[in-house]
């Protein structure tokens, strides 16, 4: 470049430039799916769950079986071209029941988690915003609750209501709420007196306003994280009272049930209790590496 | 004949690579620092000082910062590519360092004492109960109360102004050459602000150390610093003694800086400050003429085109503006100055 | 002189928090000062000494142990339901931690609208555009109103946080540390952006910080803080020329000027020892561990504010 005289004609300050934004605007959700899609475990968790739930509904429409029919030629068989899963000890078809099943169980881990949820939100809610004696008197409930243990609880609602998807869901959530009633509590107690909330006080924001428009929405990522481990924590309880015979009843089907029916017949089906066997443990592990996955990628702290 | 010279940057460089691209925060800094000398580097925040005197201690994480470009010489001996592991060997030993945060800077599960003679013990061949002797010397140098009653207390037991004196030992327990001091009062009170600067000063008569005092005070830099750096956006726009810096600047931004300070033994009937417009560009994509150029009063077409070099304008005095090529027109520099006393 | 009415008095104010045990922790211990309208009064003290909480208490973020907080005349601490109402739409507060003050989840838009759909002032596209008149006020561009807190720089979120308080057209602003997050040239425009609102609309301040050379710039008057207690409150040129108390001399004394000559000639008063603890503070008075006036007598007596000359008051027992 030649320097001469006239590159020094006077320009002064530039307004235009010294104010503007440069980086293009990011909100929080899409720099957390950004951050969700370089996670390739999670990743792959998300999908074999999509695909898990999507064959929930597919699968049975691929053979011509049902799950209910028996058919008392074909007991006990190993998987083949003609029974992709096998059959138990009636004759049912396995491929049918397993994806039968799994609408149970998911859709029973999906509602009980989403209930706990809600639940546990408007309890923690209440708590951490009002605080005082309200908040003393659900954290002294949930210091109850959770000393009694789950398992007993759970079972006697099942004793008492009988068996079925709506007693079960109850049975899970009546103590299940809990845990995310601190984690609101929590967050919102350290939220509460961040600047942003006394500026909304200052300008007579009422208590509802304060819970809904910024108190809850800065808790998302906590309670999305916590939504997402709850889901297996109700699968397997569910499993596991269908295991021991006081879940869901036949003809009805989970995978709970077919892993009570396939411990039966172990010694000489033993894909009978494998193969539902396999699909909670990978359901509960893709949750699972998906809710780390969240956690790592929602947690504001961590932001860049 | 040997070099006065401590330590020496050359157009050093250093960026960091984020999922957005490159920052980059230091954009080719060389200064130099006198034994037994103290420099002040003043900037705001995002000027690159902070990330310049850490690269000299190796302390910037490295991905995803990387040294582009540039040397760091300490004591004549080319540090810049020194592994961590080299680089332990000179850290608390050869250099020493105070953070800004005294809350945050100690271990809070261990006692003083015991922070002070780890480090002594891994750098000199000392038994226990000797570090211990010197450790409590060395309490008391830096006007800690009761020395041998507090020396196993825990980093909670003390307020904010006495962990920075327990830092400052920490920093100086092996007797340093160079001791890099980043904002070390920043978060103290200005009462207890005081008693630490009144520390450092008497320490550096005693001790001798060289110090790079890293602050955005001007108040601070004029009463602890011989010379003085000025940096923007990566850069050093100015640099000289500190008298010259302070009495007669010759940056704009510097003019910006002095008058938008408003002095305590200053009577300005004008209420309003005289405060530099707009806010300092984005390290992402710099421009490349000088950085202040889009702020500045007196930015001219070539400004917003190319860098100006540093020149030499009187001995030590240091600037890079193209307000100092002959080509420019003279500026009135005494509206441009600083507030001085009963304007 | 100001002869305007007094919009903000308080007096005997005290908040103390009690904290288990047989903690207190006195942070406002009787505390008596008024602003006149259109007038800045100027807090400052170090850590601890209770001007964040005195300025909290005057906006009601915290009901006060006891005394009173008189703003226009009427006691804040008996509003009901329908005066706080009006209240919150007459005093405001500037925050200042710029990175906490905005929540991060909303607009700036929506940020600085809250008090207008709080208070339902305008709707629909009068709402944007008062949103978007603020934003211009405050030295911002509409183009900003969709954009979020984590891309400003820490300047321009103060900045959003003033045009935030400015929505619901307050007559009496707390400013708390307002420019103590921000770099020293930014600083500068933030104080003058609050000078000209103050000009523009009859503002009236209460300006909290812990910088004197600021407060001395922007204020008429100072009120200086120390453990809970005004230990010295005048005019500003008149508190630098001639402080009295010696923790004010001390604090004067303090602060470093950016003059290098200045700097070297200067004669330090160093206070030696740490600033105290707030919790369960001895009887008598409060400064004299670290005064260097200080007389036997200290520990009995309980300096009140006393005018040492006209509009200068100090609380000292030895002065």
């Amino acid at each position: 470049m030649e320097i001469t005289s006239s590159k020094f004609k006077h320009i002064g300050i530039n307004s235009e430039t010294n104010q503007t934004i440069v980086r293009p605007s990011i909100t929080y959700w899409q720099d957390a799916w950004r951050r969700l899609r370089s996670n390739k475990a999670a990743i792959f968790s998300l999908i074999l769950i999509a695909i898990f739930t999507l064959f929930a509904f597919v699968g049975p429409t691929m053979t011509e079986y049902d799950y209910k029919t028996n058919d008392y030629l074909s007991i006990n068989q190993f998987p083949s071209s003609e029974h992709w899963f096998g059959t138990d000890e009636l004759g049912r078809d396995l491929w049918e029941r397993v994806w039968e099943g799994a609408k149970v169980s998911l859709f029973i881990g999906l509602m009980a988690a989403l209930v706990q949820t809600t639940l546990g939100i408007i309890f923690g809610g209440i708590a951490g915003l009002f605080g005082g004696k309200v908040d003393m008197i659900i954290m002294r409930i949930v210091d109850i609750l959770i000393a009694i243990p789950y398992m007993i609880v759970v079972i006697m609602i099942m004793v008492i209501m009988g068996s079925g998807i709506v007693p079960i869901i109850i049975a899970l959530t009546i103590t299940g709420w809990v845990d995310m009633a601190r984690l609101v509590r929590g967050q919102i107690l350290q939220l509460k007196n961040q600047e942003f909330i006394l500026a909304a006080r200052t300008l007579g924001a009422s208590s509802g306003r304060l819970l809904f428009k910024h108190l809850l929405p800065n808790s998302l990522g906590v309670i999305i994280i916590n939504l997402t481990m709850s889901i297996p924590r109700a699968i397997f309880s569910e499993a596991f009272l269908s295991f021991i015979g006081i879940g869901i009843k036949p003809p009805m089907t989970s995978w709970g049930q077919l892993a009570n029916i396939g411990a039966r017949a172990m010694r000489i089906a033993p894909y009978q209790l494998l193969i539902p066997g396999i699909f909670i443990s990978l359901t509960m592990l893709a949750l699972n590496i998906l809710g780390d996955g969240l956690r790592d990628c929602l947690d504001p702290r961590l932001r860049k | 004949m040997e070099s006065k010279k401590i330590l020496e940057v050359n157009d050093l460089r250093v960026s960091f690579d984020t999922y957005a691209g490159e920052v980059q925060a230091v954009r080719g800094v060389s200064f130099y620092l006198n034994k037994a000398e103290t420099i002040g580097v003043v900037g705001e925040s995002g000027c690159g000082k902070t990330v310049s005197v850490q690269s000299i201690m190796k302390l910037i994480p490295m991905p995803p910062g990387r040294i582009k470009q540039g040397s760091i010489l300490f004591e004549g001996k080319d540090i810049t590519h020194y592994s961590d592991k080299q680089m332990q060997k000179i850290r608390g030993s050869e250099m020493g360092m105070i953070f800004q945060d005294p809350m945050t800077s100690l271990n809070p599960t261990m006692k003083i004492g015991n922070q002070i003679i780890d480090v002594l013990r891994r750098h000199k061949e000392i038994s226990t109960a000797d570090a211990r002797k010197k450790a409590v010397e060395m309490l008391e140098l830096v006007g800690l109360p009761n020395p041998k009653g507090r020396i196993n207390q825990y980093p909670h037991e003390f307020s904010g102004g006495m962990r920075q004196r327990v830092m400052i030992a920490i920093a100086l327990i092996c007797g340093p050459k160079l001791l890099i001091a980043d904002e070390p009062t920043t978060a103290l009170d200005v009462t207890i602000q005081a008693q630490i600067l009144d520390l450092m000063k008497d320490l550096k008569n005693k001790i001798k150390t060289s110090i790079i005092l890293i602050t955005h005070d001007l108040g601070v830099i004029a009463g602890m610093a011989e010379r003085v750096i000025v940096m923007y956006a990566g850069k050093i726009m100015e640099s000289g003694p500190v008298d010259n810096i302070f009495l007669n600047p010759l940056h704009p931004y510097s003019w910006g800086l002095l008058k938008s300070v408003p002095r305590l033994d200053a009577f300005s009937k004008e209420k309003k400050l005289s405060a530099i417009p707009g806010y300092p560009p984005d390290l992402f994509s710099p421009p490349k003429g000088c950085p202040f150029a889009s702020r500045c009063n007196y930015s001219m077409e070539i400004c917003y085109e190319a860098m100006p070099k540093m020149t030499e304008v009187s001995n030590g005095h240091h600037v890079a503006c193209w307000l100092t090529h002959p080509l420019a027109p003279a500026v009135n520099r005494k509206s441009a100055e600083g507030n001085k006393k009963n304007e | 002189m100001n002869k305007n009415k007094k919009l903000i008095e308080v007096s005997g104010l005290k908040k103390y928090f009690n904290l288990g045990g047989k903690r207190i922790l006195k942070a406002v211990d009787n505390v008596n000062f008024f602003i006149r309208e259109g007038e800045t009064l100027g807090l400052v003290g170090e850590s601890g000494c209770g001007k964040t909480t005195t300025g909290r208490t005057i906006v009601r973020l915290y009901d006060a142990t006891e005394g009173k907080v008189l703003y226009n005349g009427e006691d804040i601490q008996r509003l009901g339901k329908k005066g706080m109402k009006e209240f919150t739409k007459k005093v405001q507060m500037i925050f200042q931690d710029p990175y906490a003050s905005l929540d991060p989840r909303m607009t700036v838009g929506d940020i600085i609208g809250e008090g207008i759909d709080i208070h339902n002032i305008y709707q629909g596209k009068d709402r944007k555009d008062r949103i978007f008149q603020l934003l211009e006020k405050v030295g911002l561009n509409k183009e900003h109103a969709n954009r979020f807190p984590h891309e400003f720089s820490g300047g321009q979120r103060q900045r959003i946080g003033v045009a935030r308080a400015l929505a619901v057209e307050p007559k009496f602003i707390v400013c708390d540390e307002p420019i103590s997050a921000l770099d020293v040239s930014i600083q500068a425009q933030v104080v003058n952006l609050l000078i000209n609102l103050q000009e523009e609309f009859n503002l009236t301040y209460l300006f909290i910080a812990h910088d004197l050379s600021m407060v001395k710039h922007i204020s008429n008057r100072v009120a200086v803080m120390y453990l809970g207690s005004i230990v010295e409150i005048t005019n500003s040129e008149e508190l630098y020329t001639n402080p009295i108390h010696p923790y004010t001399k001390a604090l004067l004394s303090a602060i470093p000027i950016p003059d290098p000559v200045v700097e070297r000639e200067r004669q330090r008063m160093i206070l030696q020892g740490d600033v105290p603890s707030p919790i369960n503070i001895a009887p008598g008075c409060k400064f004299r561990e670290r005064c260097f006036n200080a007389k036997k007598e200290c520990a009995t007596i309980n300096p009140q504010l006393t005018e040492v000359s006209p509009g200068h008051f100090v609380a000292c027992g030895m002065c």
